[in-house]
């Protein structure tokens, strides 16, 4: 839970009835919103807020009263809300005591549920309580949350039942819980009624849903998710079946015969787009550095008819530094495409954990460093000036007739 | 090497590429045989003992990969190259490790075509900048427990052979980059192949999977 911050109180929106730093919770929100800001605010847990709300609502509605009022009253958190506490388990134990207090307060003015559920259901409470207590963290995060998660091998685990300790406060909790359930039922002379053995499998049906229900949920989901997923990359891998039989083939044949060079250009560019599409994410792919080099290539290559190779080991998302290399490169590449005059140029990029090296290399006519044209050299220091900028470097290394390579290192970002 | 022409089977479903690649071929190499299907290419390929078998691997009827796993049982001495429209990783690393000995797209120019049918008839392997790119990512980053550190790791040596390969380099070119013979660089090359082909490295697979370029 992203409580650790605290956020220091902004003037309350208009609507407030008081400046006490309440807000309605946009992020921990079932309802309303008003478990979730309360848990914020005094720094409990929001499930725990909602398990009290649920009993005091058993208490003659006052829940749900109090609840309806909180809500009209309370305004809605802006982005900096009030003062947000991290849940501790002594306030958690401390708001169980208040909300007994209320319902004992309650009893008196018949606002009660009779002696028999409550008790009972305080036990099933403690024992629900004492499982998600007791859990680590990003357990309870996964179970109020996060439903797309991976599964488990076995639903103990989604429980943390993994070691013996998990075990044994998984029992306990369960413990609890079930006695609770139990002792409701006998309370209320539920086990000796015909119709109370009905109540009671589905009490305990109840029970089991809770402790299994997400587990359950989970892996309905996942598995829609699945199917729904085989189903897109079986069709996918039809259709490049198909295609490779078909136009793939086509547009290799036309890159060996001997046409114009726009003709295999534009062939190879049609090919390049086709695998990309076929390839299935295109949304991700500009966003990876590998993508935007075979997007900038693509575009060389189409504009100077020369083919591009571009070979990428590893990957890195893309960021300012290495937008710098992209821009590097392409410049490299055009120059490589347009004065060299080689039949190919080759790119290659490699992304180690922290540096990204890129080379772009041509067979052509290459230069001599220190004597040439005025243009040229322009290119060259251009190339450089926008990898130092950026933190990075180039080496151009260079002679006439040997072709040229440009080579690109730049740190990546932390 | 005797002055005999190479022997070189062809097979692949398009005739119009088959017919090309024939009349380029044709003149440096014996044509022993064609074949447009599956089913019958890899009883074809025996009966003609062919030195080279030129294989498309995008095939109706299991692809070029059945009929290599075919003959390739029997006839080991039987090389392959495989020639491709798709270079896809998975395409790439499933064909060379059913046994063939290198691979090439389908835009390859006759010349490098011609060159890299006897390299591989010599034993060689052919590795173009795509495929060393391939080695490079599969066999990158850190293994956790090397199964066979022989099989599962690339040396220091071919990790640079493979990366100059990739940046565009030909053997004679790297050779001389590193000082080393164009030999030395084949017999490294070669090694590396047999890594692709052996290695148990479960990543190998499982990154050829993922990283699903058609």
């Amino acid at each position: 839970m992203e409580s650790e911050k605290v956020v220091l109180p902004a003037s309350p929106p208009q609507g407030g009835f008081l400046n006490h730093g309440l807000y309605r919770s946009r992020d921990q929100r079932v309802i309303g919103g008003v478990a979730g800001g309360l848990g914020e605010r005094f720094g409990v847990d929001p499930v725990l807020v909602r398990i009290a709300f649920a009993l005091l609502s058993l208490s003659g509605l006052a829940g749900v009263v109090l609840y309806a009022v909180l809500w009209a009253t309370v305004p809605e958190a802006d982005d900096a809300a009030g003062p947000v506490l991290p849940p501790k388990t002594m306030r958690a134990v401390a708001m169980g005591m208040v909300v007994l207090g209320v319902m004992i307060l309650l009893r008196p003015l018949g606002l009660w549920l009779g002696d028999a559920a409550a008790s009972s259901l305080s036990l099933a409470a403690l024992g629900a309580g004492v499982i998600w207590l007791t859990s680590p963290e990003s357990q309870r995060k996964r179970w109020s949350q996060n439903l797309h998660e991976k599964m488990p091998e076995h639903p103990m685990d989604t429980l943390g039942a993994t070691d013996r300790v998990g075990r044994l406060r998984l029992g306990a909790g369960a413990l609890f819980f079930g006695g609770g359930v139990l002792l409701f039922l006998q309370r209320t002379n539920a086990l000796e009624a015909a119709p109370g053995i009905v109540f009671a499998v589905a009490a305990t049906m109840a029970g089991l849903g809770i402790i299994f229900g997400p587990w359950g949920w989970r892996l309905l989901r996942q598995l829609t998710e699945e199917r729904r997923e085989r189903i897109r990359s079986e069709e996918r891998a039809d259709m490049a079946a198909h295609l490779h039989d078909s136009v793939l083939q086509t547009l290799a044949l036309i890159q060996r015969t001997d046409q114009a060079k726009e003709m295999v250009a534009l062939a190879r560019n049609q090919e390049r787009e086709l695998r990309a599409w076929l390839n299935g994410t295109p949304t991700h792919r500009d966003q990876m550095l590998s993508g935007a080099l075979e997007e900038a290539a693509s575009a060389v290559e189409l504009q100077f008819k020369v083919p591009i190779e571009v070979v990428t080991v590893g990957d890195a998302p893309m960021d300012e530094r290495m937008q710098a290399v992209v821009d590097a490169c392409r410049e490299a590449t055009v120059n490589a495409a347009k004065h060299s005059g080689a039949a190919q140029v080759s790119v290659y990029m490699e992304a180690e954990p922290d540096e990204i090296t890129a080379f772009i290399r041509d067979e052509g006519s290459g230069f001599d460093p220190d004597a040439v044209a005025a243009d040229r050299r322009g290119i060259a220091e251009s190339i450089r000036g926008r990898m130092e900028r950026s933190g990075g470097s180039a080496l151009i290394t260079t002679e006439p007739g040997g072709g040229t390579e440009v080579q690109l290192t730049m740190a990546r970002s932390k | 090497m005797s002055e005999a022409r190479i022997k070189v089977f062809l097979v692949d479903d398009h005739r119009l590429f088959l017919s090309g690649v024939r009349s380029e071929l044709g003149e440096e190499f014996e044509i022993v045989g064609t074949a447009g299907e599956p089913a019958v290419a890899a009883a074809e390929i025996v009966a003609a003992k062919p030195d080279v078998v030129l294989l498309d691997v995008h095939m109706p009827g299991g692809g070029g990969r059945a009929v290599l796993e075919a003959v390739h049982r029997d006839h080991p001495e039987i090389r392959f190259l495989a020639l491709s429209v798709s270079d896809a990783a998975e395409d790439v690393i499933a064909v060379i490790r059913a046994g063939a000995r290198g691979y090439v797209t389908k835009s390859i120019s006759p010349t490098d075509l011609s060159a890299a049918i006897r390299r591989v008839n010599e034993g060689d392997a052919v590795f173009s900048p795509r495929l060393a790119g391939f080695v490079l990512d599969a066999f990158g980053g850190e293994i956790a427990e090397p199964i066979d550190e022989e099989l599962d790791l690339l040396t220091q040596r071919e990790r640079e052979v493979m990366r100059l390969i990739a940046r565009g380099y030909a053997y004679k070119e790297v050779a001389k980059r590193l000082h080393l013979s164009v030999k030395t660089i084949e017999t490294h090359v070669s090694a590396v192949l047999r890594k692709l082909q052996l290695s148990s490295r479960h990543e190998l697979t499982r990154w050829a999977t993922e990283r699903r370029l058609v």
